[in-house]
């Protein structure tokens, strides 16, 4: 379909778009999310539109559909697809355009399939609805696309429920979901996000396989500048509902011209160099073993591991590793089955209810979703507060006064001191959740995912200070995630989980440096690089090595 | 601060209305609450506003005294069901395990006889005092309390802040009434309309059934039961305490949808 030359397919003019928000106790007000944003796409092209939570990307991407999600008004502008107007088009026209001529992809493809619906049967089912072929050519163009997007057993893939295939696996249902009523246009909202980084990558080139060879047209929606930059052609960075530049992949990734973009580009280069693991360890674990009540498999299996004092073990691996495991037994909410975890010279007890108070306050925790880890009806100095008092029993002026210089170390003003949770940033309730750990004056902080529901930059914001905060309260982080940029970031040590084990374990520049052992390698290979081409490499590094074995 | 709907106003008015009148109803009734002071079912007039009863006493007197038992017996039964309730229903979803499982059956196994059934029993081997009225009435529906407590507060205590408290070593005491009270409170004031009001019919209900409050006490069961026999005859002296009984409730249940509204965002952030 290579012959359909370049023609204009998506035109948007200066867009507007609006929406009521309702404020608790304030009248309802509008506001304008998105403003003078304009574009264009080729037949054929995709455009990556990427930018940090709130940057209306994904309502601009929507609105090539002509629709606004949750109530979202398009209020001004023009948008045309292949030559006609659809901003202002009747329900009936734009019925016949969705699901037909623009398809989309969700960003949780979980929660976007009908669990109690066979594959096949939710993949073919717009293109029969819109009666653009017989169930039989439906299901033959299905299973073409299975197999294009190189899922296992395609003739029999669609007669699974969404619940019996993994979630890449669901993810390229998805797309072959958008791809078979034949669109001119696709918009993939985030397709990847959620997926694990080695997961990542499968799903990442078989979309771009599947649009190279349907000669689709795409908007794809995304905030990784990495991983928009393997599939598209052109980028577009927004930020609060403008555009901040607009141009072909190489330019922006090479040659970005705005301060933003090169802040985009530049995330995750925070340089830290790895200390010796010298001194008696904080914490060991020695040969844990773990598993969940009423289960009957262990989810950790011989887990030893040491922590130095003021030096940062990080625990990599996907999900379902056993990381977050690990940290519910180093807490003692869930006691383990077997060894023993030793903890600044002595031996912790192992289940919550039988440990000192000392115990607890020396070990803290920090959590990935900052937003459910404070209770929404505290202010920030009850939340900063309460440690304080509860540990170590500080009262009135001298609590605020501690709580204000908390909040100065962690880069926030005195102002917060009486808002609630709701009223901060994504970045600055991770910075309370921090404060809140350090009140406690811990030895060890347990970072389980903090920065990966976080946007690049604020991530580094906060990887930035955790750093500062290890050198001058000496503490030490064992740091769980899936990230390995953040590992290369703030590691002194490595531990790499795969199924509850431990895989690989050591100083960071050991762990990091070759020879690899396979999963190491998978793991490491997976981490998007902001470079064109590099999805090629990994694949074709990928194809030699299992030729290889 | 937002206006307050019509409707919501509408109910605010009426409720109050109905609660200072009865709490000042020895200051603003007419006669004397037992007094019988004209003939049997006399009409309405200026003299008697609603007419008298089926022995001569003034009929708005008696219903603003009425009100006053009524409201009173109910008010104090709701109370002792939420502090019943939602305390096992919280100490049921933050403990789990053993204890919620036999709260919980308990409560089932109370839940499975008709209250009706079970406050007359209990009611009749009891000597029928209002303290144990408002006993009975409210620990039967503390079991309703406890069910909705314990399902709001099981959502609440799988989420990190509550996990959050128990590392740091906190007790029960500050996890149910710290973490997870106040996160449970809208539904709870809201169902509190809705209970308030089953009180009302419920204690109505038994007096009519001569179990509940005992004459010469007026409450407004008793004073549909006392002038039953008068509606063959046409004397509508039965149906007031019916209306008082209907505006009551539609009233409350504006004010309780006007603070579940308020207190409710849909966005989940903080409400005032």
């Amino acid at each position: 379909m290579a012959d359909r030359g370049a023609e204009t397919l998506l035109e948007i003019r200066d867009l507007k778009i609006e929406a009521t928000i309702y404020p608790p106790g304030e009248p309802a007000r509008d506001i304008t999310i998105v403003d003078g944003v304009s574009l264009t796409l080729q037949q054929g092209k995709v455009l990556g539109l990427i930018g940090e939570s709130g940057a209306g990307k994904s309502t601009i991407g929507l609105s090539a559909m002509s629709y606004g999600r949750g109530g979202v008004r398009l209020t001004g502008g023009t948008i045309r697809l292949s030559g006609q107007e659809i901003r202002t088009a009747s329900h009936a026209a734009l019925r016949a355009l969705r699901g037909h001529t623009v398809t989309y992809v969700a960003q949780s493809a979980a929660a976007a399939f009908n669990p109690a619906k066979r594959l096949m049967e939710q993949v073919i089912e717009t293109t029969l609805q819109h009666g653009l072929a017989s169930r039989a050519e439906a299901e033959a163009r299905a299973v073409g696309l299975f197999a294009e997007l190189g899922l296992p057993n395609p003739k029999t893939f669609g007669q699974r429920y969404p619940h019996q295939v993994s979630g890449g696996q669901l993810q390229r249902a998805m797309t072959a979901m958008a791809l078979c009523p034949k669109p001119d246009l696709v918009i993939f909202d985030e397709p990847t996000t959620a997926l694990d980084v080695t997961t990542q990558i499968d799903v990442l080139a078989a979309i771009k396989k599947a649009i190279r060879d349907t000669g689709v047209a795409a908007l794809y929606i995304t905030h990784d500048l990495a991983v928009v930059a393997q599939v598209s052609d052109d980028i577009m960075v927004l930020r609060n509902g403008k555009m901040v530049e607009y141009g072909p992949v190489a330019q922006i990734i090479e040659a970005p011209q705005q301060d933003y973009t090169r802040a985009l580009v530049s995330v995750r280069q925070i340089e830290h160099v790895e200390a010796k693991a010298e001194g008696e360890p904080v914490l060991s674990v020695d040969q844990v073993t773990a598993r969940y009540r009423g289960t009957h498999f262990d989810v950790l299996s011989k887990v030893t591991v040491d922590l130095r004092p003021g030096q940062t073990l990080a625990v990599v691996g996907e999900s379902g590793s056993g990381k977050s495991t690990l940290a519910r037994a180093i807490t003692g909410l869930l006691p383990p089955r077997s060894g023993s975890i030793r903890f600044c010279g002595r031996t912790l007890a192992p289940a919550l209810a039988q440990r000192t108070r000392d115990d607890l306050r020396e070990l803290q925790m920090i959590y990935q979703m900052a937003d459910v880890a404070m209770n929404p009806r505290h202010t920030v100095g009850t939340i900063i507060g309460r440690p304080l008092e509860f540990y170590f029993g500080l009262r009135g002026d001298e609590k605020r006064k501690k709580i204000q210089q908390l909040l100065d170390e962690i880069e926030m003003g005195s102002g917060f001191i009486d808002r609630y949770p709701a009223e901060l940033s994504g970045g600055q309730k991770q910075r309370v959740c921090i404060a809140r750990a350090l009140a406690a004056k811990p030895k060890l902080i347990i970072c389980d995912e903090v920065t990966s529901a976080l946007d690049p930059l604020v991530a580094d914001g906060i990887l930035k200070l955790l750093l500062n905060l290890q050198k001058i309260e000496g503490v030490a982080y064992l740091f769980i995630t899936h990230d390995l940029a953040t590992v290369k970031a703030i590691a002194d040590s490595i531990a790499v989980m795969y199924r509850g084990e431990v895989v690989r374990y050591g100083a960071k520049s050991d762990v990091l440096a070759p020879p690899f052992d396979d999963y190491t390698d998978l793991l490491l290979s997976s981490v998007p690089e902001m470079k064109i081409g590099w999805l090629e490499e990994v694949i074709t590094h990928r194809k030699m090595e299992s030729a290889g074995n | 601060m937002k206006r307050i709907p019509l409707s919501a106003l509408l109910g605010l008015t009426i409720v109050a209305a109905y609660f200072l009148a009865a709490i000042f109803a020895p200051l603003i009734a007419p006669y004397g609450m037992a007094d019988a002071v004209g003939g049997v079912w006399e009409p309405s007039s200026a003299q008697y506003w609603l007419g008298t009863d089926s022995i001569g006493r003034d009929l708005l007197t008696r219903m603003i005294y009425g009100g006053r038992t009524t409201i009173a017996i109910a008010v104090a039964a709701t109370l002792l069901s939420f502090g019943t309730g939602a305390t096992l229903g919280f100490t049921a979803a933050t403990l789990g395990g053993w204890v919620d499982q036999a709260l919980s059956r308990f409560i089932d196994l109370i839940m499975a006889i008709p209250s009706l059934i079970f406050a007359l029993v209990v009611l009749s081997v009891m000597p029928v005092t209002v303290g144990t009225l408002i006993l009975v009435m409210g620990l039967l529906d503390s079991t309703r309390v406890f069910r909705l407590a314990r399902a709001v507060a099981v959502d609440i205590t799988v989420m990190d802040y509550v996990e959050a408290a128990r590392l740091r070593g906190e007790g029960q005491i500050w996890i149910i009434f710290r973490e997870v009270l106040p996160n449970a409170l809208s539904p709870l004031v809201a169902e509190m309309g809705m209970r308030f009001i089953f009180q009302v019919l419920f204690i109505s209900t038994l007096s009519f059934l001569g179990l509940g409050v005992q004459p010469p006490m007026a409450d407004w069961g008793g004073i549909v039961k006392e002038n039953k026999d008068g509606i063959v005859y046409g004397v509508t002296a039965a149906l007031y305490p019916a209306i008082a009984i209907a505006t009551l409730a539609i009233s409350v249940n504006l004010v309780a949808d006007w603070i579940l509204n308020r207190t409710t965002s849909l966005k989940g952030g903080r409400n005032g």
